[in-house]
């Protein structure tokens, strides 16, 4: 049986844990608001964008379209971007959108396809690098940027137009956690090349046809490119909410537990200190009454 | 005088969303301006100022590169970078 004294230290530690606890969900909390409007009015960027890239795509097919929008044609090289957390202390955050971009990249590797991975955030490396080892090619470090905007994503974007532009890969798909609410995050997986055109409904022209200047080909020429660095900011950026809304609930979890623990040890201890008491008095008496 | 829906969007945020009566910009092959009714088209812009002309009012903004996409339901930019100047 632990001393009194013993006791007394273990209480003061896990109050001394609750603190730390307590104060990053607070920190969290704060981040979560600006992650959040961060990550919200860069939608509407993205989403005109996709449309006015499902307008073009509608005008462009055949043997000129771009690679980028239709792809090589084949299916045989898959290029992985993992986007995750660059910290950790956020429950199951990172590790859900690993479990994802894994039943993912096994699936593939048992269908025969060869499979190469980029990670973006550390804690996604490790997990990674262990599973799937060499396959892992490059991981990029955000932490340093405080803000995100599009020059974070930019390197990110040229890895994958190089690798694509070389002809080493055939597919890029993106695996990232969808912000949907602060209890509610989504490991999602979205494909990068070939773009994926939504809603290609074609806008209704009333007859007028489009003009283009310069020409179309070269509009989706610059604008491809861009596309996947917006996409991939998009996508860091959801996760920027997904993390702090995460790390914010286990925070509060560790709170609680830590409260919960507080309690039972002080129950402990009165108790012990009690028969402590009891054990005095009974010698005391005991030896009166031996008298 | 009619009005259409002009929105200027830049990657961090949405600038500009509403009703307007012209909008004039800068293509890489020159210079426009919108107004309602204005025929289909898409271009590359240069970096350059874009106004916005609602009623009496008229906003300016400054732009890094970006795409302008006028349909018959509104004009959309897509702006690299944009700030409006005051």
């Amino acid at each position: 049986m632990a001393s009194l004294k013993d006791m007394r230290n273990r209480i003061s530690s896990v109050k001394a844990t609750q603190k730390i606890t307590k104060a990053m969900q607070m920190v969290a909390a704060a981040k979560l608001r600006r992650a959040q409007d961060a990550a919200v009015n860069a939608r509407p960027y993205a989403e005109r964008m996709a449309a006015v890239i499902g307008n073009l795509a509608a005008g462009v097919s055949g043997d000129g379209a771009p690679k980028l929008l239709v792809g090589t044609g084949k299916d045989q090289r898959h290029l992985i971007v993992v986007a995750a957390a660059d910290r950790g202390l956020a429950g199951g955050f990172t590790s859900s959108i690993v479990r994802a971009a894994r039943d993912h990249i096994n699936s593939l590797i048992n269908q025969g396809k060869d499979v190469r991975i980029v990670c973006v955030g550390k804690k996604a490396r490790d997990p990674l690098r262990r599973m799937f080892g060499d396959k892992v090619l490059e991981s990029f470090d955000l932490s340093a940027h405080r803000t995100l905007t599009l020059p974070v994503a930019q390197p990110v974007a040229d890895l994958v137009l190089d690798l694509f532009a070389a002809g080493d890969v055939d597919v890029v798909t993106l695996f990232y956690s969808r912000f949907k609410s602060v209890v509610q995050q989504i490991p999602t997986a979205q494909q990068l090349i070939p773009a994926v055109v939504t809603g290609a409904a074609k806008p209704d022209l009333g007859g007028a046809c489009y003009e283009y200047e310069p020409s179309e080909e070269d509009i989706l020429e610059a604008l491809l490119p861009r596309n996947i660095a917006v996409q991939i900011l998009g996508a860091l950026l959801e996760n920027m909410a997904g993390f702090y809304a995460s790390q914010m609930s286990a925070m509060d979890n560790a709170t609680r537990n830590a409260g919960d623990m507080i309690a039972a040890l002080n129950l402990q201890y009165n108790r012990q200190r009690q028969a402590q008491i009891t054990t005095e008095l009974i010698e005391i008496i005991s030896g009166a009454s031996a008298l | 005088m009619a009005k259409f829906h002009f929105s200027l969007v830049s990657p961090e945020r949405e600038l500009y969303s509403a009703e307007v009566d012209q909008v004039d910009a800068s293509g890489v092959e020159g210079d426009f301006g919108v107004l309602a009714g204005h025929a289909p088209f898409m271009t590359a812009l240069k970096s350059s100022r874009v106004n916005v002309r609602d009623g009496s009012t008229i906003r300016v903004f400054q732009i890094e590169g970006g795409f302008a996409d006028v349909t018959p339901q509104g004009f959309t930019l897509l702006a690299e970078q944009a700030v409006e100047v005051v």
